[in-house]
């Protein structure tokens, strides 16, 4: 370790680790939710929610603190906030093709607009944003656009995560390119491909970010 | 034929408005079927702002949400201009019912939507 990684140590000894409120964020679908799990697992031994092929499974925001995430010398502790999906339309007979029945898709549906609005309020109660993207879809969607949009503006640091790189058609390359000045790691939060990485640069950039 | 009618809402008419007042405006107008192309567009927070307020008027047999496309704001705002309240200003957005508008490929380039008659 050199002589500024042992003051570093020696300062986090003193105050204490530090500890961040990080929303996982993107469309329906992206696997946000298989992330916090992976997340939630490999440094907590738990999960946080269930995943499902149907769009918005994840209805309600799901919460796990004090997770330690370690990175050599370095740790970060968080609080994971997996959000609802962010979506400007939500037509319940998308749930019915999936096999839900009419009333079931109903209020599927009313809870996912509901769960929209809790996920896009919780942006201002979040330390820094994991920005979850499909990386077999265009990335160029007003929802990512949005969302870095804002928390541009709130001057958050926001991590984007290609996922599904596990998946023929992916294309990480694209999101870089989208959005070339944020940090990309393509991952596959089901396989846990690169997500060693992924702990990498949370920690170095989380780890700036001051919580509220 | 069918005819399709797309409203050019110039950047004066939105500014003229309170956010709350923009927001209603526009949800007003998708939600009567019109497709609206907005010289200068929507702020990031007011993207945000509109999208929750479409959740709220969401009824499934009648509005099933918005489809909302627009370029993203230019160039990068110093430190010293944030201090100073100032953003980037938005740019050309089209805002169009979900069941009606249909976005077909976008980039950083271009947006093609095709609109559908009834």
């Amino acid at each position: 370790m050199g002589l500024l990684g042992k003051l570093k140590a020696a300062l986090r000894s003193i105050f204490g680790k530090k500890h961040v409120r990080i929303g996982i964020y993107g469309p329906p679908n992206a696997g946000k939710t298989t992330l916090a799990n992976r997340i939630a697992r490999d440094w907590s031994g738990d999960v946080v929610g269930s995943v499902s092929e149907i769009p918005h499974e994840t209805r309600r925001a799901q919460k796990k603190d004090n997770v330690v995430i370690k990175n050599g010398d370095s740790s970060l502790t968080i609080d994971i906030i997996d959000t609802p999906g962010i979506a400007t339309k939500v037509d319940f007979h998308e749930f019915m093709e999936h096999g839900l029945s009419e009333e079931d898709s109903r209020r599927r549906a009313k809870e996912a607009t509901e769960g929209v609005i809790e996920a896009i309020r919780w942006l201002d109660n979040v330390d820094g944003v994991i920005l979850l993207m499909d990386s077999t879809k265009n990335p160029f969607t007003q929802v990512n656009v949005t969302i870095i949009g804002n928390l541009e503006a709130r001057d958050l640091p926001v991590l984007i995560a290609a996922n599904k790189i596990d998946l023929d058609g992916s294309t990480p390359a694209t999101i870089k390119s989208a959005f070339p000045q944020h940090d990309v790691v393509p991952i596959s939060a089901l396989t846990g491909y690169n997500i060693e990485m992924l702990y990498e640069v949370m920690v170095k950039l989380f780890g700036k970010a001051r919580r509220k | 034929m069918t005819e399709i009618k797309v409203n050019l809402i110039s950047h004066q008419k939105l500014e003229s408005m309170t956010v709350d007042e923009k927001i209603d405006f526009i949800l007003e107008e998708v939600k009567h079927g019109e497709v609206l192309v907005l010289e200068r567009g929507l702020t990031p927070e007011e993207q945000s702002k509109l999208i929750e307020k479409t959740m709220k008027e969401i009824k499934p047999d009648k509005f099933i949400g918005i489809e909302i496309e627009g370029y993203r704001e230019d160039g990068k705002v110093t430190w010293l201009q944030k201090v100073l309240g100032k953003i980037r200003p938005p740019r050309m957005t089209v805002i169009g019912p979900a069941d009606k508008l249909k976005t077909i490929h976008r980039d950083d380039n271009i947006i093609k939507t095709i609109i559908l008659g009834r």
